[in-house]
């Protein structure tokens, strides 16, 4: 459908003006009123669950399926569809990650959080986090996307009526999938990365498309997640001796 | 206008309708207000209450102003739900110039999104169809052609924008007998007078304008600048007044469909088919006035 598509500039694929967007929000916050409180419980759950000696892996990994699920089916296909027809496409993708959560950590339970987290011997990273630094800087980004980043929008003058809760919304919740991915060990959580990065290109362009002054967020969120799982997996490797 | 040749002769309230400047589509002479209303971006509210309202307030000032052509498209989101509503609220589907597009690829699946934007829209039929960007358009003008022959659709047109695919636009001109063109025209983005405009007055073609102020960009440049005194030699209260009245006053322009979700500023675009139009010598001085801006 694109040719020509190198004159194509980022803004002339937003659909919809920044105040739709918001509007969008405000609506689907009091559409689904209070699981907004209900999603925020389940968050602190999965905090408390993460930081227990022996953390409950299957049922926080449940949690943010759960979590995927309900943005994909209930903010992608019922509210954002209604402003954007790529919103179908978000749907499926955020679908197809609560799958992969479900089968890999609930299903086949391979996906762990009980030891140090994952040594991935094919990333060559030059650097070296150790794996408690990176557990630190999991539950750093897990405690950013459940508990702060909601409180972005607010902050910036935005009324309360459009907050971006977590467990409801894209962006917080794909937050805290990073976070809760740097605690992750097991192989298979390499399958669950590419979609929450993803999100986080295309939330960081939509927001630049709108002039919104957090577009920066999330993209920085995916690259500095990414790097921490880059250098943690490599200083791991050398702690492990291999 | 969906189920009539005649133009549109009643707005949506009791006021007197002002007498907006028109020009004929060639092909069948039928006159057409030189302001339409587009609705990228700015009808895409989604299902929110207050804007829907608010979009229909501002199609019954485009309505109020004189104004008949309404453009959208199923690539808009949900402009054309939106345009339904306002229609269906005002009671005033069978006034205005419904003027949509067909985009999908296949072409074997434009008959079915025809479809799906004519009940989205409320109406009969359309005024105009035309095939968005050049997608799939050997298979939708056939089509399009094929409605007009049926009596399903009365005009059929083509759309480019910001300067794309031009020289397959020319060709596509040449060779069809399309009724209308809608590709780019501003005060600044003027390549189109080398070659498409007069391409299209030889070929009897209607031109719409889209993107007169550059997605608003031209607006916010130039407002940071008092409006010339000058300016109202040509009847212009304004900056969008200014910047439309360049376009449409072209010789080879049918209308420019600015886009706004505001009731202000479709009375002000409105205007501008309002009062006295400037000649060669003033749209030299508007250009380079603005180019020096």
């Amino acid at each position: 459908m694109l040719t020509e598509w190198w004159t194509y500039r980022l803004s002339d694929f937003l659909l919809f003006s920044p105040r739709t967007w918001y509007r969008l929000h405000e609506l689907h916050n009091a559409a689904i009123w209070p699981a907004q409180l209900v999603a925020l419980a389940l968050g602190i759950s999965a905090i408390v669950l993460l930081l227990r000696q022996r953390p409950a892996s299957r049922v926080v990994t449940a949690i943010f399926a759960l979590c995927w699920a309900w943005v994909g089916w209930v903010f992608h296909l019922g509210h954002y569809a209604t402003i954007n027809w790529a919103a179908n496409w978000f749907a499926a993708g955020f679908a197809l990650q609560a799958l992969l959560l479900l089968v890999f950590g609930v299903v086949r339970r391979n996906l762990s959080f009980e030891r140090a987290p994952t040594q991935d011997p094919l990333v060559a990273a030059r650097c070296n986090i150790s794996a408690t630094a990176q557990r630190a800087a999991g539950l750093a980004l897990l405690g950013f996307g459940v508990l702060a980043q909601p409180l972005i929008g607010p902050l910036l003058g935005r009324p309360w009526t459009q907050i971006e809760a977590f467990g409801v919304t894209p962006d917080p919740t794909v937050a805290a999938t990073l976070g809760l991915l740097l605690l992750a060990s097991g192989r298979a959580a390499r399958v669950l990365w590419p979609l929450p990065l993803a999100w986080c290109g295309i939330a960081g362009a939509t927001l630049w498309s709108m002039g919104s002054p957090e577009a920066f967020l999330m993209p920085l969120v995916g690259i500095a997640a990414l790097l921490v799982r880059v250098c943690g997996a490599t200083g791991s490797m050398r702690t492990s001796g291999r | 206008m969906s189920n009539q040749a005649a133009p549109a002769v009643a707005a949506a309230s009791a006021a007197p309708v002002p007498n907006p400047a028109t020009k004929p589509i060639p092909s069948t002479g039928e006159r057409i207000p030189v302001i339409g209303l587009g609705t990228w971006i700015t009808f895409n509210v989604g299902n929110d209450p207050v804007a829907r309202d608010e979009s229909a307030e501002v199609i019954r000032a485009f309505l109020d102003g004189g104004g008949t052509l309404i453009d959208s498209s199923p690539m808009y989101g949900s402009a054309q739900d939106v345009i339904g509503y306002g229609l269906d609220r005002l009671g005033a589907a069978s006034r205005v110039f419904s003027a949509d597009k067909v985009w999908t690829s296949p072409g074997s699946r434009g008959p079915a999104q025809i479809e799906t934007s004519r009940r989205r829209w409320g109406i009969q039929r359309f005024d105009l169809l035309q095939v968005h960007n050049l997608l799939a358009w050997e298979e939708h003008l056939r089509t399009l052609f094929e409605m007009k022959v049926a009596g399903e659709l009365r005009y059929v047109g083509i759309t480019t924008s910001e300067g794309r695919r031009h020289s397959e636009i020319e060709q596509v001109m040449r060779d069809h007998p399309i009724d209308f063109v809608q590709l780019s025209y501003n005060i600044v983005d003027r390549d189109v007078e080398k070659r498409l405009l007069p391409l299209a007055r030889e070929r009897g073609i209607a031109v719409i304008a889209n993107r007169p102020f550059r997605e608003g960009a031209l607006i916010r440049a130039v407002a940071r600048h008092p409006l010339p005194a000058w300016a109202g030699d040509i009847d212009c209260a304004n900056w969008a007044q200014f910047l439309l009245k360049f376009i449409v006053s072209h010789p080879d322009v049918s209308c420019a469909i600015p886009a706004t979700s505001k009731v202000a500023h479709v009375r002000q675009n409105i205007g501008a088919a309002l009062g006295r139009m400037p000649d060669e010598k003033t749209r030299r001085r508007m250009a380079e006035l603005v180019g020096r801006l």
